[in-house]
């Protein structure tokens, strides 16, 4: 028999359920694509929050010793800098706006990438590459700063994040 | 906010039962937070980050951040986590009677 909506029992007030453990994945190796996942694992782990991070395709550009200070605001095809395509194609002009932006985050106490890692490694928050992409950039263990705490596969990733709330940026 | 007795004497909490006002606040009182935020014990070293959270806010009127907590109260971040599991910046704040950090960072 079908049942009309409001037939149905009212549902029991639930207790409200705090966020125990959160798992953000990184997946992208611009400024803007990093921040807000380091951010989010940090103010996790700030309130008592397990957090991990797993950085995959570009995101993995920032656990990478060789690229970790390179990692750059995109100024042509963001739209959010409000500056036409050409203007953001001029050479430096990407390096321009990352350094005005740097500045800006140090006057805010927002750490740079490096030590932003390190921040979140020692708060108990682990970092994770993706094994898929490590493979497919050919990367090892070395090409990596020393806060990666190691290369997962996908399911490894989801074994670890059990009971988790998952964050994709 | 809501009244509440803590180590006798009758405070002004918020929701999540920070000091309203700073100048209430006491090493008893301290004690008796830092229990019902399920750290049993105060040792010297939570000590020396709840008063250098305090004296900081007292000082600049807002509360110091994680970054800067781990690099100037003298204690390191691994360190701070381990004193206070449930989060150093937000219990440190509440133990010192000063309000919740409110920064991101």
């Amino acid at each position: 028999m079908t049942q009309l909506l409001h037939e149905l029992e009212p549902a029991q007030e639930m207790e409200r359920e705090l966020i125990e453990k959160v798992s953000v994945v990184v997946s992208k190796g611009s400024l803007e694509g990093i921040y807000p996942a380091l951010i989010m694992a940090n103010g996790a782990r700030m309130e008592g929050i397990e957090a991990d991070l797993f950085f995959t395709f570009f995101g993995l550009d920032a656990l990478r010793k060789d690229r970790q200070a390179k990692i750059k605001v995109a100024t042509v095809g963001n739209p959010g800098m409000h500056m036409p395509t050409l203007i953001g194609a001029i050479p430096g002009m990407s390096w321009l706006a990352t350094k005005m932006m740097a500045r800006q985050m140090e006057s805010l106490d927002i750490p740079p990438i490096g030590e932003f890692l390190e921040l979140i490694h020692d708060s108990g928050g682990g970092i994770y590459a993706c094994h898929a992409t490590v493979e497919m950039f050919g990367l090892t263990e070395d090409d990596f700063v020393p806060e990666v705490d190691g290369i997962l596969t996908v399911g490894e990733f989801y074994d670890r994040s059990a009971g988790a709330q998952i964050i994709f940026t | 906010m809501t009244v509440t007795e803590i180590a006798g004497a009758g405070v002004e909490v918020d929701p999540e039962g920070f000091l309203v006002y700073p100048e209430d606040w006491n090493r008893v009182l301290a004690e008796q937070i830092a229990r019902e935020s399920g750290i049993l014990e105060l040792t010297p070293r939570h000590w020396q980050v709840i008063e250098f959270m305090r004296e900081r806010y007292l000082e600049t009127g807002t509360a110091p951040s994680i970054r800067s907590l781990g690099k100037e109260s003298g204690v390191p971040i691994k360190e701070l986590y381990q004193l206070f599991p449930k989060g150093p910046a937000k219990l440190a704040a509440k133990i010192g009677g000063i309000p919740k950090p409110r920064g991101c960072i």
